[in-house]
């Protein structure tokens, strides 16, 4: 199983999650990265990954439990 | 350092020259070695070139960096030019650092989300046809792709953006030209300057009044940005989108036009930016506290200068990094740089690029350069690559 977690706090609004799975991440009002689905599967994994290695405040982590 | 082999090699700082490729060879010889080398800034100074994909993301989300061009060792290319510092045009946040960076930056993150810039595709395209009608209305059928439509469609897309009543844009387009222009004379320059701080200053106090639909009204709502940084971030979103795109556009333009097969392809955007990497030399850093960077120390008050088109045409990294190959994944290309300054711009940029070239080459199909390639303009001696001027003729 794959956990993402998000830190809002470092966030910096690049937007690269959404690019890389706009099924995963969104933005919300102010532009902050929100969690659409925190448990990936299949394909989705792999975007996850994408995601997490593209972003550049390092505010995404995979858990893999 | 004691033995000769651990020096490391000296750079000048524009190893870009008419008649050799782009990116530098040498940046491959430094990829070789260790990565690192050192420049000679022109301003006499001596700060690290970092040409390594790897070493160049790990320093710029690296918390012992600073954006800060009044710390000491913050690379100085010239004695009096550089970056301005948040001290001399408050609200310039590029060269900041946490918490002030921050606070600017979470102020402005939501102008440019991707629901934002998806709404704002209509006012792109209807400024690229603008222009492209420009160019077609003289029936000379030939032109300068960097003066008629690179530099203009990033300034009327911004001025839009911020606010600019539809019969200031010319003036302001004018304006913003001269300030972007490398040749400008210095007087002019800092005239457009003054002045586009003088409008940029009507405006605020306009909205402030009468708020409108705009991103200077929501700035001022916000209570996040203070009255004396207003105008400094105006100004930064206009010029660091306004050069650094046009350059993309036209330099992207030669490249389409000579790899035709590719136009129309959704991935061409992507590779065009790293494979142009037009903001090589605009990464600049102080270090903070003593770092190894690539097995180098880095002592603290010392300068970097991470290449961006070292990193982009790593091999490592990208195979046949050299070559223009939309079909290769450019994801993790740095061409906007990495860590919290990452470009706020970035996802209007690749509208405005999908935009320009889709609108280009319908409108214009048989568009094509009116000069040898070699013999184009090249700047060779700016902080960003691009082109000063593009023939074209159709
Ligand atoms: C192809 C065009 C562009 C390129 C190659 C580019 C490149 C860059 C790079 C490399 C940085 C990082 C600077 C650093 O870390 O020191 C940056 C930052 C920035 N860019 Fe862009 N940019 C482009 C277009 C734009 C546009 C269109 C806008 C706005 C409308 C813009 C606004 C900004 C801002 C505000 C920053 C500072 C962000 C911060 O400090 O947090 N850029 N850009
Ligand atoms: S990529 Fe990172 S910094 Fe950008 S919006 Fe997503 S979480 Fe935030």
């Amino acid at each position: 199983m794959v956990r993402i977690s998000v830190d809002t706090g470092t966030c910096v609004g690049a937007a690269q999650c959404v690019l890389a799975a706009e099924e995963l991440f969104d933005q919300d009002d102010d532009g902050i990265v929100t969690l659409l689905n925190a448990n990936p599967e299949g394909e989705a994994v792999k975007a996850a990954r994408v995601a997490a290695e593209s972003c550049p405040s390092r505010s995404i982590t995979l858990h893999e439990d | 350092m004691s033995t000769v082999e651990t020096n490391p090699p000296v750079a000048p700082y524009f190893m870009r020259q008419p008649g050799k490729p782009f990116p530098p060879p040498e940046y491959a010889d430094f990829r070789k070695l260790n990565g690192l080398a050192q420049v000679a800034l022109p301003s006499g100074g001596r700060a690290w070139l970092i040409t390594r994909h790897e070493d160049v993301r790990a320093v710029l989300t690296d918390p012992r960096i600073s954006s800060d061009p009044s710390r000491e060792g913050f690379p100085r290319p010239t004695a009096t030019a550089g970056v301005p510092t948040p001290h001399e045009v408050p609200g310039w946040f590029v060269g900041s650092d946490a918490p002030d960076h921050t606070r600017l930056r979470k102020a402005l993150i939501s102008e440019f989300t991707i629901r934002r810039m998806k709404a704002i595709q209509g006012t792109v395209e209807e400024i690229v046809d603008g222009c492209i009608d420009r160019m077609l209305a003289d029936g000379k059928r030939e032109a300068d792709l960097v003066n008629d439509f690179a530099l203009a469609v990033p300034s009327l897309v911004i001025a839009t953006m911020l606010g600019v009543p539809p019969a200031d844009r010319k003036f302001f387009e004018a304006q913003s030209k001269v300030l972007v222009t490398i040749s400008s004379e210095d007087e002019k320059r800092a005239d457009a300057s003054r002045q586009v701080h003088r409008y940029l200053n009507r405006l605020i106090a306009l909205r402030r009044k009468r708020p409108a639909d705009d991103m200077i009204s929501r700035l001022v709502a916000s209570g996040q940005v203070t009255d004396r940084e207003i105008p400094g971030v105006a100004m930064l979103l206009l010029i660091a989108g306004h050069e650094t795109t046009a350059n993309n556009i036209s330099l992207g333009a030669v490249t389409l036009m000579q790899n035709p097969q590719w136009i129309g392809d959704p991935r061409i955007v992507e590779e065009l930016l790293r494979y142009h990497s037009v903001a090589d030399l605009v990464l600049m850093r102080a270090v903070l506290e003593d770092i190894e960077i690539g097995g180098q120390l880095v002592r603290k008050g010392e300068g970097l200068v991470l290449l961006v088109a070292g990193a982009n045409h790593d091999d490592a990294v990208f195979e046949r990094a050299g070559e223009f190959d939309p079909s290769r994944s450019a994801q993790g290309h740095v061409a906007f740089g990495y860590g919290v300054h990452q470009c706020l711009g970035q996802n209007l940029v690749r509208i405005e690029m999908e935009v320009a070239y889709r609108k280009l080459f319908e409108r214009i199909p048989t568009l094509e350069v009116a000069a040898p390639i070699a013999t184009l303009p090249y700047k060779y001696d700016g902080v960003l690559f691009g082109l000063h001027n593009l023939p074209v003729r159709w």
